[in-house]
């Protein structure tokens, strides 16, 4: 493996009196592409959610690209920029038009010129085939075509690794493909890419690694198609035993 | 009627009345976003602070305020505006009256930030803005939309609350009035003028709030 891009310590977390993650130690090299899988309630959507700070975590540390995470302020703000991220419910941002979505981080994080932004967002909505729909508002267009555009706003920050965040679960089923094929390209490219999702299609084709979580533990890791076969743990056969059987 | 318009300054009070709604309006919502903007703040002190400005300006009556303003702060520990009396009140009306209302226009305001979904912020942090930026690239703007019609209600009370001035002898319409009843006796007529005024310039702000929050609103 190479350098690891993406480094967990010890991280611990409690929700009150619930240990949502407990003694999380995670490596992920740079362009490797991981899926996080495991049943509601496992911690993996709050695991992915750690590793920008979006969730707290009381002890631990996570280190991205060598810096550690840092607590708050101006600091944050600059590793966050380096860190895509893309959500269930893709969180575009309402008042702005698709264009202005995708060079708003450029241009206030990084101080890109303005006409340089644009012309740098529309070759990646060009890229994830939403070009077309650049002067709309989110609300017009359909949920594939809103996280299409969700990931091209990632993109248009140069991240070093990108996470998502069970990025197909709120999509109808004929739009979920259209989003994942936009995720297998990205794998292909050499991505680092952090991915919690259930869509075992797409982590045969495009992942390195499956981790699989439950109870706030990681319980196993294997390359996807030895997870899916054979896998070692009850907990991951029970759990794909269920999600298998229909 | 006609002798009423010549021997009394009508217009310049109408003026003074517009003055202070103007001047407030404007004081009250630089301060009351402040406020809006210390009360979602991650600061602790700072959400605190802001608590408490709310709870003690909302909770004061107006009246209050603007007597304790000439009687206390002026003329007892000396803060005054001007050395002139009229233009002390009237200076001490605009600041009580920016003051007051800046705790509803902060309410106002939180109410809408409280209608922009969580992951609107995520968006906005997990792509490297700070929190300021946050704020003001994605989070206000949408709040503003969102509060447009608790703001038009909170400028309409403070047009019509201008009138509270009047008992610290600011000379704006509600002072005229009581000068022209004191001196003629009450008449049907100017009451009816009086209410005039502020039906003129309440209305259209009505209209003009219930035509913009339809034209903003941000569709989800």
């Amino acid at each position: 493996m190479s350098e690891p891009l993406v480094v967990m310590k010890d991280v611990n977390k409690h929700y009150g009196d619930l240990h949502v993650l407990k003694d999380i130690n995670l490596e992920i090299g740079k362009g490797e592409v991981v899926i996080l899988i495991g049943p509601s309630g496992s911690g993996k959507s709050t695991l992915c959610r750690t590793i920008n700070r979006l969730e707290t975590f009381e002890a631990g540390s996570i280190t991205i690209d060598g810096k550690e995470l840092p607590q708050e302020g101006k600091a944050l703000a600059d590793l966050r920029a380096d860190v895509g991220m893309v959500f269930q419910s893709f969180n575009l941002f309402a008042h702005k038009t698709i264009l202005e979505n995708v060079t708003l981080g450029p241009i206030k994080v990084r101080k890109t010129p303005k006409a340089q932004a644009e012309k740098r967002a529309m070759e990646l909505l060009e890229r994830v085939g939403v070009a077309h729909q650049a002067a709309k508002y989110p609300a017009q267009l359909s949920g594939g075509q809103q996280q299409r555009v969700a990931i091209a706003r990632s993109l248009a920050m140069d991240p070093k690794v990108m996470l998502f965040d069970e990025p197909t679960s709120a999509l109808d089923p004929e739009m979920i493909n259209e989003v994942l094929d936009v995720m297998v390209t990205l794998a292909k490219e050499g991505m680092t890419m952090v991915v919690v999702t259930h869509e075992m299609g797409f982590a045969r084709k495009a992942a390195q690694r499956v981790v699989f979580l439950a109870d706030g533990q990681i319980v196993e890791q294997a390359t996807p198609e030895e997870f899916f076969t054979n896998p070692k743990s009850d907990r991951a056969k029970d759990f794909l035993g269920k999600i298998l059987t229909h | 009627m006609g002798e009423l318009l010549k021997n009394y300054d009508v217009w310049g009070a109408i003026w003074t009345t517009i003055q202070l709604a103007v001047l407030s309006a404007i004081g009250a919502t630089v301060i009351g976003t402040i406020v809006a903007i210390m009360r979602v703040s991650p600061v602790a002190v700072l959400r605190g602070l802001g608590t408490s400005y709310v709870n003690i300006f909302r909770n004061t009556p107006l009246t209050v305020l603007l007597v304790m303003s000439v009687l206390g702060l002026a003329f007892i520990l000396g803060l005054s505006f001007s050395d002139d009396f009229a233009r002390n009140a009237y200076w001490w009306a605009v600041a009580m009256l920016s003051l007051y209302h800046a705790a509803f226009i902060c309410e106002a305001l939180r109410s809408g930030i409280n209608t922009v979904p969580a992951g609107q912020a995520e968006a906005a942090r997990s792509i490297g803005l700070t929190f300021s930026q946050s704020l003001s690239q994605v989070l206000l703007p949408q709040a503003f939309r969102g509060a447009v019609a608790p703001l038009v209600s909170t400028y309409i009370a403070l047009i019509k609350n201008t009138t509270v001035a009047a008992v610290i002898g600011v000379t704006d319409i509600a002072g005229l009035l009581q000068e022209i009843t004191e001196n003629e006796g009450a008449q049907l007529g100017i009451f009816f003028m009086v209410a005039m005024v502020f039906v003129v310039l309440t209305l259209p702000l009505g209209v003009f709030g219930t035509s913009l929050s339809r034209r903003l609103a941000v569709k989800r």
